[in-house]
């Protein structure tokens, strides 16, 4: 079965009111804005040509969606299977919906069927995919909803069981749209055969694991007996007619056999009644819901999964869905910086540890020239303090010896002067 | 013949169809009505006003309850945001209420920067949602929406005009939010002061453009309320969770002695024009107006801003596959680009360095040479000096030298002498 999505419950703190605020009133404030908004509905019929489709449409709007003047697709003979669209707008109660009915002509008649559910999905993701891109524009206006929220699907009242083409179609479509299987010409089953039949339909449905359209959990107790009720009549076996016929003064809509009238509205003949409250009196907004919330979610994010994991590699985890597609090539862009820091850092230190080396050698050698030229300085000093040294001590030197030699002189001189003398003296002797 | 092809007939033109008796599609809106009642409502309010002002006072009055609420302090550092969620119900509706107080507001000397934490407040709040609207996996109908629907401006009861703070709040709040502006402790103004007042705000908010909320007219129900009530803007408000009885009835209302302010006397103040407008019609379409209006635009500045187009040169539609193709693309080039940059800047650097450093060797160089030179130009000297010694030295032992020599010779001249002298005797 289609999960249905949880509300979220959370506890926050509770207040009781002493007095009457008034937003009480937001329901009604809420009904009279949908009502002015105006309401849309798709609805798609599928099933082989014959099956009475577009008279059931016709009974269950209770017009002639189509009639002479727009004649149904039934009516004209088709090669291949078309996906036709028919929007009308109906009032009713103040109330204005536009409703579009999606035929698909040709469905199941052609004798080699295969891929004859092609084109509804196609149709289906297009819709979808026109919503997804509308939703996603810069400029966003009101957004027209034209995805389709309900599939009506009509088995051919074999009495058997479901052919291999349901089978195949239900299997295919049942994760992209609301399926309701009907039971078309009803009127050709008794009430027991009916019975056999949709059980064993339902055994079929179970068996292929197809996800038909679920009713809500309801709150009320009166809603779930309804509910039940309604489960246990699906499928639903549908009669249509377009004509009105008149039975016991009453007038009906139904369908004139020799042996009696098979009237569309009455719960006894078939299961039409259940078929249009539950379509369109009770359940409308939930198929919407439906679409909105677990269909196109499910399209969305596989097609946007596809984006994100496009060209990269596939080993991606899972928790990188709940992420948008920005937001993980944010982180990516993020770890991307942060390695590029590191880079850098471990760059920066490289280049750091040369620079000191070098610049150390640099240094080293600098200090290596001052002492050496401080070491020649002192030698150069030193020798010229020595050098001093000798100079002072010859100087010395000869000051002493010229002394000497001026004594010697002196004496030389007294000397002789004195022999001068005594020679003189001498000589006179 | 395989049926495969496909053959689209759209008929677009819509027809207008007459039923032929009662379908019962116009249980559509009870339908949607119900749905929402049982999801339950959300509805967030940011009080903006200066401490003290009355606001946590006038969401209890509005609400009907007490709120916890602690009295704030006027010596807040900055603004800072407050929210507070609750719980509410009446009758079968459940509201998930959220008050978010402006803490500090008008208390600083400096105001400047007062708006900016209510600014990114909701900004905040809207790429919470936008996020969520992006991921992949998003769950939007059981988002707790966060997005601020409605902004009650308190404007203070001077009554001449607005302050200047009120006006940059206000004008950076406007495109944001919903802003309804209300005076605050309005039993401090006398009537005529009061008209004065509204229509001198009015005109104020006029002249600086400030776009405040305008309820709406377009809705054949509400129209005439809202018009009438438009006109009564900005409301004079007077909030009390104390009861005085009046009559034979207990009614809301603050005691002076020179009479009794009725909260929900519509003479006395304007408290019940802004429930009936805030709550009971117009809830609904604040937060449509939130969402369709101030959301979408938040939205559009920030798609923009990231880069996102709606068409591309040729005027074409971009589909969403190709944007998210296109911006991945120009994401990993960008990547690629930086860490190109990043090398190109480093084997600069490295160029740069090298060329220093071999400048500095370059120096050294010569500076040693230099050194060398001197050094040999010292040396020279003092070989110089030591030949010039080393010649004096010569010279003088040559004279010594000499003169011992001349002393020898006289010395021997005397000799003879002597040597006769003593023959003699």
């Amino acid at each position: 079965m289609i999960e249905r999505p949880d509300s979220a419950v959370s506890s926050i703190a509770q207040r009781n009111l002493e007095g009457y605020v008034g937003f009480a009133n937001l329901p009604s404030q809420v009904y009279r804005k949908s009502v002015k908004r105006g309401f849309e509905f798709t609805l798609m019929v599928v099933g082989e040509s014959g099956l009475g489709k577009s008279t059931l449409i016709n009974s269950l709007f209770l017009t002639d969606l189509y009639s002479k003047d727009y004649p149904g697709p039934s009516q004209r003979i088709k090669k291949t299977v078309q996906v036709e669209q028919s929007k009308v707008l109906v009032k009713e109660g103040g109330v204005q919906l536009t409703l579009t009915i999606v035929d698909t002509p040709g469905f199941g008649d052609a004798v080699d069927n295969s891929n004859c559910w092609q084109p509804v999905i196609n149709y289906i993701d297009t819709k979808c995919e026109d919503f997804l891109n509308a939703e996603s524009r810069v400029n966003r206006r009101l957004l027209p909803d034209n995805r389709v929220h309900c599939c009506l699907y009509f088995i051919a009242p074999s009495g058997h069981g479901l052919k291999p083409l349901d089978i195949e179609f239900m299997k295919r479509l049942h994760d992209k749209v609301n399926i309701i299987p009907l039971i078309a010409k009803a009127d050709t089953l008794t009430p027991d055969e009916c019975q056999l039949f949709k059980k064993q339909i339902v055994k079929e449905i179970l068996e292929h694991h197809i996800k038909i359209y679920e009713f809500p959990h309801a709150e009320d107790d009166e809603d779930s007996k309804l509910i039940r009720k309604i489960k246990e009549r699906m499928p639903l076996a549908v009669v249509g007619s377009n004509a009105v016929i008149e039975v016991n003064g009453r007038k009906v809509r139904g369908r004139q056999y020799p042996w009696g009238v098979a009237e569309v509205e009455n719960g006894e003949h078939c299961d039409f009644t259940i078929l249009r409250n539950m379509l369109i009196r009770t359940h409308m907004q939930d198929l919407k819901d439906m679409t909105n919330n677990v269909h196109y979610e499910n399209y969305r994010s596989r097609k946007l999964a596809a984006v994100t994991c496009n060209g990269v590699d596939g080993t991606k985890a899972r928790g990188q869905l709940t992420k948008s597609p920005l937001a993980q090539m944010e982180e990516e862009r993020r770890e991307h910086v942060m390695k590029m820091k590191k880079m850098e850092m471990e760059m920066e230190q490289v280049f750091e540890m040369k620079v000191k080396e070098k610049k150390q050698k640099l240094k080293d050698s600098e200090a290596e020239l001052e002492r050496r030229h401080e070491q020649m300085k002192k030698t150069l000093e030193a020798q010229y303090k020595e050098l001093e040294e000798k100079k002072r001590q010859l100087e010395e030197e000869k000051s002493n010896w010229e002394a000497q030699q001026r004594i010697l002189e002196q004496q030389k001189l007294e000397a002789s002067k004195t022999m001068e003398k005594n020679k003189k003296k001498g000589k006179i002797f | 013949m395989a049926a495969t092809d496909i053959d689209i007939f759209s008929g677009e033109e819509k027809r207008n169809l007459s039923l032929g008796g009662h379908v019962g599609f116009d249980s559509l809106p009870d339908q949607l009505v119900s749905k929402s009642v049982t999801q339950g409502f959300c509805f967030n309010i940011l009080c903006v006003g200066e401490t003290g002002i009355g606001k946590s006072t006038l969401m209890n009055t509005l609400f009907n309850t007490t709120f916890e609420n602690e009295e704030a302090s006027h010596y807040q550092n900055g603004v800072y945001l407050r929210p507070r969620t609750y719980d509410l119900q009446e009758s079968n509706v459940h509201l998930k209420l959220t008050i978010v107080d402006t803490v500090g507001f008008g208390d600083q000397i400096n105001k400047e920067e007062s708006y900016k934490p209510i600014v990114d407040y909701i900004d905040t709040q809207f790429e919470n949602y936008l996020q969520e609207e992006l991921k992949i996996k998003r769950s939007l109908f059981n988002y707790h929406d966060t997005r601020i629907h409605i902004c009650l401006y308190f404007i203070a009861p001077t009554g001449h005009s607005l302050k200047s703070l009120d006006l940059v709040t206000m004008k950076k709040l406007d495109s944001k939010v919903n802003i309804i502006p209300i005076i605050a402790k309005a039993d401090t103004i006398s009537k005529s002061e009061l008209h004065k007042f509204k229509i001198k705000i009015m005109s104020e908010l006029v002249s600086n453009g400030v776009q405040i909320y305008q309820f709406p007219t377009d809705d054949e129900a509400v129209t005439e309320i809202n018009s009438s009530m438009n006109a009564h803007l900005p409301f004079a408000v007077v909030g009390s969770i104390e009861e005085v009885k009046v009559g034979n009835k207990m009614v809301r209302a603050r005691q002076y002695p020179w009479g009794v302010v009725q909260v929900e006397n519509e003479s006395h103040c304007d408290f019940v024009k802004l429930r009936e407008m805030l709550i009971r019609v117009n809830m609904e379409d604040l937060r449509e107006q939130t969402h369709a209006r101030h959301y979408e635009l938040y939205r559009r500045c920030k798609l923009e801003e990231m880069g996102f187009k709606d068409t591309d040169p040729d005027s074409q539609p971009f589909s969403l596959q190709e944007t998210y193709e296109a911006k991945r693309k120009e994401f990993l080039g960008d990547l690629q680009r930086k860490e190109e940059e990043m090398r190109q800047m480093f084997v600069n650097k490295v160029k740069e360095t090298e060329a220093e450093l071999k400048e500095k060797e370059r120096e050294l160089h010569d500076k040693f040479e230099q050194l060398k030179r001197m050094h040999q130009e010292e040396k020279r000297k003092v070989e110089e000096k030591r030949r010039d010694l080393e010649e004096e030295m010569n010279a003088f032992n040559r004279r010594k030298v000499a003169a011992e020599t001349l002393q020898a010779q006289s010395l021997q001249s005397s000799q003879p002498l002597k040597k006769d002298k003593d023959k003699k005797k």
